[in-house]
């Protein structure tokens, strides 16, 4: 419900703001309006040489169209959109008063499902960050409404901190609400204003540049120049917004075809989702970046799809396996690698999948590496894995509590996982829980077989005795 | 079916006579642009070398657009402002359009370069296309500025800047357009319509931030040059992240559509060799590229649904299936691709190809008609590059055409199979 370009609170996303977010919006607003009250008493200027309510009539439509019309961040709670050119066009134009009163506009934005608790929050925090931005703007020495034939070079510096001041104002205000509204698995993980922090950081700021542009061409062109500053601005966000679309649209297909492959083993099923979940919680907690984040979560989703090439009647089986047989599952990861080897990803995602099944004592396979041979993604997903494996219903076992599951990971800590890997993991599951798996369908196998789980620690393949 | 020669061949082999063509035009203007400003000199020099750093900048960052288009907005934001310069401060823009020209060709060599240094192929066709679209638009501006009329009001100058540059935009895409259709063999006036969908976008904003530079620079002289860069390099990022997924999505959908293969369930390289022949002959039947891009998946995910059978078909080819077992696994692989919740399209594609043409369940939807015949052919064929084979195929194929296959869909599958077998792209 957030954002500011801008980011804010998204619509229609939390129902009831617990006691301390209700206090957090009512702390904001309150300054708002202090703010405001000061702006507009003290330095409004009705009759500036600049037409001042007509500028003021413009920036405030420019913004709210802005601001109407934002794209949705990864994130579900925040959103994006360019208003802050509006904003920033106000501070240079038209000084505090009027660009608190432009971030105030938000409050009458043109969107469904936004609580008024949301456009009081928004709206408060515009007024923010823009009164902060116009005060920096003029404590640098930036001059208001002037013409701007001889303002540059000297109006950049000035500017540029305005821009840096809003977005900073605007980020800090809307992380201090995504701390208190997120839900309580989610305490102990950092809110997230956005998967793409730097990103967003740079295009705000880039954007910011347009406000100056139009201020720039206020003197020459009047309200055409907001309006020509308008298409590129509307270009950014569509193709923002396509992104988010196909990002969305990718994730949801490659969970769609990881299903089908997995429709091979019922039990199995939502395992790979859960595994991706695990892994990239884990990866979170040990400090990777967001881009490694974001490969792990595809590696994990991928990483039993070479499993596809093992008969099904192998995957099946109860009995000891013969040494075909095992030998048969013991390739999945590599037949895997063969299928995701084309698709443009982090060579550490493939390696992941490669090497999700060795041990760190070195009795894995396919390679048998041990250690720190083994690549971070793969010890990574290992754990994640196995930690599903244990905790799913099986045909020859129900599922084990999670407590029984943690005791198991400790138990192969240092032999087959990462034993900093394993405390990072247990420490995460503390903090966020992890998903009970919809029981598994029981199957009807003609023969009433039972079937094992190569991915299971405590129920080992078994090779028949060679005779 | 020919595998495409691709290493080896030398950049006069890798063009079509139409790029040749293009490239031959423009630089036949290059080099009288270049001959011109080189008799008269250049004339403000440094406003010239600024755009000129301007363009080469953006040349330095192009984009590819989906569909393998290369654009560099930047780049062309940056000539097209310098067409459209009115005044830098006080002092009015007084360079001829041939100038222009060849300012925005120096540009975009020096910003081609480092491309070649970095083994990347320059992209001289994509180049020729913007610089004629930047001299087209220069050489009927230009003039324009000694009309005191235009000069003087602004809103007057700005509806000529917005018409010529329309115009511009119009004709690059004809070009690009013209271009493709030869290459791909898609129709002219389906490659336009994609052409001008696909470059729509980016093209206005281009356009608006030609404009812009052109009116700030008239503000605040050259310091609207580098204001300018911040926005629309973070535009350009947002457009390169979506390629970038877009180009990821399919790569991934084709590499998982081999699962099949890996299970055992079909032939090697049967999904991906369908996916090209199903787009193929989409194409020739006039198809745009949206309803293509949905095809190829259709088309790569169409055996999707055999994973859900116990055992594998014989030879996993389909076209030997009893009806009843086809449409089980249409209607098995339609309802895996609908878990996703945005291949719907995609998903009654699939569901369909089970169905004869003239069956039972109603005509299905042409995509459907033409997996189900590619997917025949390539099950009769497979990969072999023998041409008795598919001659045979084919004249199954059109032997069934009564009630299992589209006689339309049967007739480009063979123009298209004809084209591969006698060794065209």
């Amino acid at each position: 419900m957030v954002t500011g370009a801008a980011h804010r609170l998204r619509g229609g996303t939390a129902g009831r703001l617990a006691p301390p977010a209700k206090w957090y919006v009512a702390g904001v607003a309150t300054l708002a309006i202090l703010v405001l009250t000061r702006a507009v008493v003290g330095d409004a200027d009705w009759d500036a040489d600049i037409p001042w309510s007509i500028a003021l009539l413009v920036l405030a439509l420019l913004f709210l169209v802005c601001d109407s019309t934002p794209t949705n961040l990864t994130s579900r709670q925040s959103a994006w959109s360019p208003s802050s050119a509006a904003t920033l066009a106000a501070v240079v134009l038209l000084g505090p008063a009027g660009a608190v009163l432009v971030g105030a506009t938000s409050l009458l934005s043109v969107r469904r499902g936004l609580q008024l608790t949301q456009r009081i929050f928004n709206a408060s925090m515009y007024a923010l960050s823009a009164y902060a931005a116009a005060e920096a703007y003029l404590a640098l020495g930036g001059q208001v409404g002037k013409q701007m034939r001889d303002a540059f070079p000297g109006i950049i510096v000035p500017f540029a901190a305005a821009a840096m001041v809003h977005v900073l104002i605007n980020y800090g205000l809307l992380w201090g609400m995504l701390m208190l509204i997120r839900e309580p698995e989610a305490r102990k993980r950092k809110a997230r204003v956005d998967l793409n922090m730097p990103l967003l950081l740079v295009s705000d700021l880039g954007y910011a540049t347009l406000g100056l542009l139009i201020a720039a061409l206020w003197s020459g062109l009047g309200p055409f120049a907001a309006i020509l500053v308008l298409v590129p601005l509307f270009v950014a966000r569509w193709a923002m917004g396509q992104f988010a679309a196909q990002e969305g649209a990718y994730a949801a297909t490659m969970a769609a075809l990881c299903q089908a492959v997995e429709t091979k083993d019922f039990y199995t099923r939502g395992h790979s989702e859960r595994v991706s979940r695990g892994a990239a919680m884990l990866a979170r907690v040990v400090g990777m970046r967001d881009t490694r984040v974001e490969a792990i979560r595809y590696a994990g989703m991928l990483h039993d799809v070479g499993k596809l090439g093992v008969p099904t009647k192998v995957l099946q089986k109860s009995g000891p396996l013969s040494e075909e047989e095992l030998a048969a599952i013991q390739l999945h990861p590599m037949r895997g690698l063969e299928i995701v080897r084309e698709i443009g990803f982090l060579d550490e995602a493939l390696a992941g999948i490669m090497h999700h099944h060795e041990r760190m004592d070195g009795r894995g396979y396919p390679l048998g590496l041990a250690g720190d041979e083994i690549p971070e993604f793969a010890r990574v997903i290992a754990v994640a894995d196995a930690f599903d494996a244990m905790t799913s219903n099986r045909s020859y076992r129900g599922a084990r509590t999670l407590e029984d599951a943690v005791a198991d990971l400790r138990k192969w800590s240092g032999t087959q996982f990462d034993p900093a890997l394993v405390d990072a993991f247990v420490a995460a599951l503390e903090a966020e829980g992890w998903p009970r798996p919809e029981p598994a369908a029981l199957l009807d196998y003609a023969d009433g077989l039972i079937a094992r789980d190569h991915d299971d620690p405590t129920a080992p393949l078994r090779v028949v005795e060679s005779h | 079916m020919t595998g495409q020669p691709a290493t080896g061949r030398t950049w006069r082999q890798a063009m079509d006579s139409g790029e040749l063509l293009l490239v031959a035009a423009a630089g036949m203007l290059v080099a009288a642009a270049v001959a011109q400003t080189a008799a008269s000199g250049v004339v403000q020099p440094r406003v010239a070398l600024a755009f000129g750093a301007l363009v080469a900048l953006g040349e330095l960052l192009r984009l590819t657009l989906p569909g393998d288009r290369e654009a560099a907005p930047i780049g062309s934001a940056g000539a097209l402002g310098y067409a459209l310069l009115l005044q830098v401060g006080t002092r009015p823009a007084i360079q001829p359009a041939l100038q222009v020209v060849a300012v925005a060709a120096a540009g975009m060599t020096v910003g081609a370069l480092p491309h070649l240094a970095a083994g990347r192929p320059a992209g001289v066709p994509g180049m020729a296309a913007r610089l004629i679209a930047v001299a087209g638009v220069a050489l009927l501006f230009r003039p324009l500025i000694h009309i005191h009329a235009i000069a003087g009001d602004w809103a007057i100058a700005l509806a000529a800047m917005a018409i010529l540059l329309v115009a511009g935009w119009w004709v690059e895409c004809l070009i690009r357009a013209l271009i493709r259709a030869d290459a791909l063999r898609a129709r002219f006036g389906v490659a336009l319509w994609d052409e001008m969908r696909v470059q729509l976008p980016l093209g206005v904003a281009v356009a608006a931030t030609a404009i812009l530079i052109a009116f700030a620079a008239q503000e605040m002289g050259l310091v609207a040059l580098a204001l300018f860069i911040a926005p629309l390099l973070v535009t350009q990022i947002a457009f390169r992240r979506y390629a970038g997924i877009r180009a990821t999505y399919l790569q991934t959908v084709r590499a998982l559509a081999r699962v099949t293969e890996v299970g055992g369930y079909v032939e090697d390289g049967h999904a991906h060799r369908v996916g090209q022949l199903a787009v193929a002959v989409g194409r020739e039947l006039g198809m745009s590229e949206p309803d293509l891009l949905e095809l190829e998946y259709a088309a790569l995910m169409h055996d999707i649904g055999q994973l859900s059978l116990s055992d594998p078909i014989p030879g996993g080819a389909t076209v030997l299936a009893s009806p009843d077992d086809q449409r089980r696994i249409a209607e098995l692989g339609a309802a895996v691709i609908k878990q996703a919740g945005v291949l719907d399209r995609v998903a009654e594609i699939v569901r369909c190809q089970g169905w004869a043409w003239r069956g039972p369940d109603g005509e299905p939807p042409v995509g459907s008609r033409i997996i189900r015949a590619a997917n025949a052919f390539d099950d009769l064929v497979g990969a072999s590059a023998d041409t008795g084979r598919a001659a045979t195929a084919l004249e199954r194929l059109r032997l069934d055409t009564a009630v299992e296959y589209d006689p339309g869909v049967v007739e480009a599958l063979s123009k298209v199979a004809g084209r591969r077998h006698a060794g065209h792209r």
